[in-house]
């Protein structure tokens, strides 16, 4: 067990533990954006730091280990601050219209995009559709390292895409940017899954999503196990006009992690076997 | 391993570079632990073809067993590498700072005019050019570094430069190298620099005759413990901007229950006005082999890496050359001066990124991976170079270490003042009558400083110094009163850092050289943190705003890079992305630059 104070609190938790842990045990609300449970914290949005007292810099609520005594303001005004500005770099830089906890956040912190000019460098670039499964579109892509993770050691060991490229410049790419059918690729789309901002998403999210027609209010959410092998992951069928449009896996669910293969999240035609499944469902 | 590649095959060429790039290698590791090759042979096939083919790094990655697309991205991440087609004969034009104020905007409009724009190729496709950050030459701008691709490939340094001799390198592939290093000129009391110009750097006999390895021999009589007191008992601190004590660093290292222990020489000089590491290398090579020894011995270091910054050539060979020749005469190995004491070490290049000098990025890249710092804690001291315990240091600090063991402890800590002892090596460049590498006594002034290197040119007067380089400050003449010491430059609310001390004149558009530096933030920022990724984006923009925009807009603008300097100096990860504001704060604090 280790004793520090949050925000004037004494709070207790046990070894090893994050700070963003120890917020979450007290209640306090901590923004994150390249942090998920399933994956290595790599610590790079930024959006999580707070204030620990002896520490010139802010630290990482998500990576961070607590040590005892330590004194932590998760609201002070150079934490605000520092939210806010890295909330307005990603806003003023990648589109962000797929990204609900981001612009949820943007809000919360007062972030003001729109003050960097029109002129303002962006990551904007061409839709990558090179596949029947997926769409990637990196002009959504704040470079959380989450997809390259599920890609890599944290889930699906297939190293098929890397950060390439540097600085602003950087990228997530395949080698020399190939498409996804020459690469290593399996179509597990764990990097779907992980993705927070809707760069990664499957197609036919996007195609509904082009024709003005994903309604994600009225979809509903139905858990299954998946019936291909003898692991067991749960499912959870996305439903919308009848139709599945997206298969996902609970990130709490002790099977998968919230992680599938290409079988369970994307073999789905059969339960659906109608004419126009190529194309999705049409709207009625 | 199971990967997967594309259909590209690499020619019998690219092959050939990867084998040798490999068989150089006395590292007899299984398969799946060669990972940490990767940047030696990706330098293998850039040095030789010229750049990196897809069917290249096939091959690279199936003898190393690493994933095409992590490989990918560690050849993106640097600047020396291609990896698309380029003409073999590349010349890095050097446009920062110290060659900025020496005209280098002059030389890049005319090859733009005359030639052509960088990237485009020239003499048959034979030759190219680009924009290169600082190259370490400032006591001889304008300079060039000339990279030929072949088998063996070629690296030269031509500074000074004139357009003459740029425009015939570029379009016809000829050029002279230049002028030696400069230095101080030696004199008795010259300690860390008393051999350069006097002592043959390819001799190990010259080096021996001048009182070389009387400091190893020492410290192996001392025994480790004792060694490592006399280095505390030196109160040496760090010379490569941290100053943390050197002393205490290695103490953890000697004490860490886990095993093996690295060393590693930080010798990837890349803060932009600084030169200093580079001529003790390239001038006195051994000092720094027998010196790395002594930090091995006493920390329980078999292996050491030098990491040093791809456009030192010359450096790099000289190295390579002092420790074939020590390794030949028993003084690295298995036995060395026969006391049963075990140490190797082995050259990294690095190849173009200056964040790769921020020590847990040089760790990663080292290891085969891309340049990125890693966040700390953990410290390297705990986990550093393969996640063990590790001694990091730069060259300057490090070379200090057999004065220490020659004169004591105590009397090394007699140099200079209580806080800051021993001797500084100082890059001074810009507008001095004679530029070039100072070695000074902690507290020595700042202007006694410049006097050494003949005061300013005649009809000038001072504008403004940068000291500590482009993470430093920029301060008014009113600093030339400052004793050079840690305590009063951080009284004095800036920095020693690197050593650099860059003079400009009234001449000089300071606002240029703002810019500069925003631009090497940006072009020099890993990617892997948003406040500094986009913030040097945002930063670079806003200056120019500044720049080109109304009287209306400047407060809007003024605010802002003070907001993007905060966050970027609060929450990114290392020092790059902390102290990337710094300069251009300084120049509105102090200068009161855009007021």
């Amino acid at each position: 067990m280790i004793d520090l104070t949050i925000d004037g609190t004494p709070v207790g938790v046990a070894d090893s533990s994050t700070i963003l842990e120890a917020c979450r045990q007290i209640g306090i609300d901590t923004p994150t954006l390249c942090f998920l449970e399933s994956l290595t914290p790599v610590n790079a949005c930024r959006v999580c730091v707070v204030e620990l007292e002896g520490s010139r810099a802010l630290v990482p609520a998500c990576a961070r280990r607590v040590e005892a005594g330590m004194v932590i303001h998760t609201d002070s005004e150079r934490v605000r601050h520092s939210r806010k500005m890295v909330l307005e770099f990603l806003a003023s830089s990648v589109d962000l219209s797929t990204a609900p906890d981001a612009q949820r956040y943007c809000k919360q912190y007062g972030a003001d995009p729109e003050r960097y000019g029109t002129a303002a460098a962006t990551v904007e670039q061409p839709v990558k559709i090179d596949n029947q499964l997926y769409v990637r579109d990196y002009s959504k892509c704040i470079l959380c390292y989450k997809c390259v993770e599920a890609c890599g050691v944290d889930a699906q060991n297939t190293f098929a895409i890397a950060t390439a490229g540097r600085g602003f410049e950087a990228r997530i790419s395949t080698e020399y940017d190939v498409g996804l059918p020459d690469s290593a690729c399996v179509y597990c789309g764990n990097c779907i899954g992980v993705c927070p901002t809707g760069a990664l998403m499957f197609s036919s999210e996007h195609e509904l999503r082009t024709r003005g027609e994903w309604k994600e209010a009225e979809q509903t959410a139905t858990d299954t196990i998946c019936s291909y092998c003898g692991v067991g992951c749960t499912l959870t069928l996305h439903v919308q006009d009848n139709a599945i449009v997206k298969v996902t896996s609970p990130i709490e669910n002790g099977v998968t992690r919230g992680h599938l293969c290409v079988k369970g999240r994307f073999g789905y035609a059969y339960v659906q076997n109608r004419p126009d499944e190529e194309s999705g469902p049409e709207s009625s | 391993m199971d990967l997967h590649f594309t259909s590209a095959k690499a020619t019998p060429e690219e092959r050939a570079a990867v084998d040798a790039a490999l068989n150089g290698s006395h590292d007899s590791r299984a398969r799946n632990d060669r990972r940490h090759r990767l940047l030696p042979v990706l330098h293998g096939i850039n040095d030789r073809i010229g750049w990196i083919s897809p069917g290249a790094l096939n091959y690279a990655c199936e003898r190393l067993d690493v994933p095409p697309a992590d490989a990918y991205g560690v050849a993106t991440f640097y600047a020396l590498f291609s990896t698309t087609p380029r003409a073999p004969r590349v010349v890095h034009v050097c446009d920062d700072i110290a060659c900025l104020a020496a005209g280098a905007e002059e030389l890049c409009t005319s090859l733009e005019t005359t030639v052509r724009k960088p990237g485009e190729s020239q003499d048959g496709g034979r030759t190219t050019w680009l924009r290169s950050p600082c190259l370490g030459l400032c006591d001889r701008a304008p300079a060039v570094l000339v990279t030929v691709a072949g088998d063996p490939p070629g690296a030269h340094q031509i500074a000074p430069v004139s357009s003459v001799e740029l425009t015939d390198a570029v379009t016809s592939g000829a050029f002279a190298e230049g002028a030696p290093a400069t230095a101080q000129v030696g004199g008795s009391e010259l300690r860390l620099l008393r051999r350069v110009g006097h002592v043959d750097p390819g001799s190990l006999d010259e080096y021996r005759a001048s009182g070389g390895y009387l400091g190893l021999r020492q410290a192996l009589e001392l025994g480790q413990e004792q060694t490592i007191a006399e280095i505390v008992a030196s109160k040496l601190l760090g010379r490569g901007g941290a100053a943390f004590p050197t002393g205490r660093k290695m103490e953890a290292v000697a004490s860490a229950p886990a095993r093996p222990h690295y060393l590693v020489c930080n010798a990837d000089e890349s803060e932009p006005g600084t030169f200093k590491d580079r001529i003790v290398m390239e001038q006195d090579p051994f000092s720094v082999i027998e010196a790395m020894t002594i930090a091995a011995y006493a920390t329980g270091c078999e292996r050491g890496f030098i990491y040093i910054r791809g456009e030192y050539p010359l450096a790099a060979r000289r190295l390579t050359n002092a420790i074939a020749a020590a390794s030949e005469r028993g003084l690295l190995g298995d036995d060395i001066m026969g006391r049963g004491v075990r140490f190797d070490v082995e050259i990294r290049r690095g190849a173009g990124a200056y964040i790769c000098g921020e020590e847990t990025a040089l760790f990663n890249s080292i290891e085969g991976k891309r340049g990125e710092p890693r966040n700390k804690p953990p410290f390297p001291v705990q986990a550093g170079l393969f996640g063990k315990p590790t001694l990091v240091n730069n060259v300057e600090t490090l070379v200090n270490l057999p004065l220490i063991l020659l004169d004591g402890g105590a009397a090394y800590a007699r140099v200079g003042t209580s806080n800051s002892t021993g001797t500084r090596l100082f890059c001074l460049s810009g507008a001095v009558a004679r530029p070039g590498l100072y070695e000074v006594p902690h507290g020595t002034r700042l202007d006694a400083l410049i006097e050494m290197a003949g005061g300013l040119p005649p009809q000038r007067s001072l504008q403004a110094i940068l000291l500590g380089g482009a993470a430093g400050t920029l301060v008014t003449p009113e600093a030339l009163s400052m004793p050079l010491t840690f305590e009063d430059a951080r009284a004095a609310g800036t920095t020693l850092g690197s050593g650099v001390v860059m003079l400009f004149d009234d001449r000089v558009n300071l606002i240029a050289i703002l810019h500069r530096i925003a631009r090497f933030f940006r072009d020099e920022s890993c990617g892997q943190c948003v406040p500094c990724r986009v913030g040097t984006v945002r930063q670079e923009e806003a200056l120019q705003r500044l720049a080109n925009g109304t009287q209306g807009e400047r407060g809007v603008n003024l605010a802002l890079l003070d907001e993007i300097g905060r966050a970027m100096r609060d929450a990114s990860i290392c020092g790059l992305g902390q102290t990337a504001a710094n300069v251009i704060e300084s120049a509105r604090t102090r200068l009161e630059l855009f007021s």
